[in-house]
């Protein structure tokens, strides 16, 4: 059975959901319509944040109201990404401008 | 002798209730034996412990940087669904000279430069006196530079130094 979930709960988080999912599939658009990978790890980055931002709030939203209490656990995904990200972001850019001659700006 | 730090282990034990969701006598001293277990025997792999000075520049700079992450996000959506009126995007390399040379500051700089789309670390110098960014949309680099130094490397500054 599903849990009953009050509408001023539902509402935003069906809004974040929504919005963290378009953010993602534009980034993911990008990786198809960019020229080059200096350009495409640019918006493979919007999932990574604002997006993936949306739906952690969502799931905070949701499982604050099915337990009928404050759920946190996200922030810490929250945490784990921010702490993560810069490391494979600079490793990948790294490799990318050993690999290839950087385009002149 | 090194002091013993305090603030690490106590930040893990935090970490280690929140995962659990419990605030059991129990927990609380897993926490805690877990927290400053680790740091202890992970010391010699840090040889600077970072110190804090002004952390409630922290809690400004940490609502900037999110209006800067939503911003961001919108004008990088903009780029790749083509919506720049007509202008074209010229992306690449900038060099931006810093004044920081904390590393605990630096890896924040990190973070916010990743967590920001439309700017990657790309590389800095041995002696962290030249960070190098690419940036997707480099029409303004003078603004680029004034928006690194002024608004996320003072506030880090006086955090960290």
């Amino acid at each position: 059975m599903m849990p009953e979930i009050p509408a001023w709960i539902a509402l935003p988080a069906t809004v974040l959901l929504i919005v963290g999912g378009l953010l993602t599939l534009v980034g993911s658009i990008g990786l198809l319509r960019m020229p080059n990978f200096f350009m495409r790890i640019h918006s493979v980055s919007m999932g990574n944040t604002l997006g993936v931002g949306c739906v952690l709030v969502a799931s905070m939203l949701i499982a604050s109201a099915v337990a009928h209490r404050p759920v946190i656990h996200e922030l810490l995904i929250t945490l784990f990404v921010v702490f993560t990200a810069p490391i494979t972001a600079i490793v990948l850019m790294q490799a990318a401008i050993r690999r290839t001659k950087p385009p002149k700006q | 002798m090194k002091r013993i730090p305090v603030l690490l282990p106590l930040g893990l034990a935090v970490l280690w209730l929140v995962l659990t969701e419990s605030l059991s006598w129990g927990n609380v001293a897993l926490g805690l034996v877990l927290g400053f277990g680790m740091v202890l025997s992970f010391q010699n792999l840090r040889p600077v412990t970072p110190r804090f000075r002004r952390v409630h520049v922290g809690f400004g700079l940490l609502f900037k940087v999110l209006v800067d992450i939503v911003k961001s996000n919108i004008a990088v959506g903009r780029i790749v669904l083509g919506l720049t009126h007509g202008r074209e995007v010229r992306s690449g390399f900038l060099d931006i000279p810093l004044d920081m040379r904390d590393p605990h500051g630096l890896a924040v700089l990190a973070m916010i430069v990743t967590a920001t789309p439309g700017t990657v670390w790309s590389g800095l110098a041995d002696d962290s006196s030249m960070l190098r960014l690419h940036i997707l949309d480099l029409q303004d680099p003078e603004a680029w530079i004034r928006t690194i130094k002024q608004r996320y490397e003072r506030p880090l500054l006086e955090i960290f130094e």
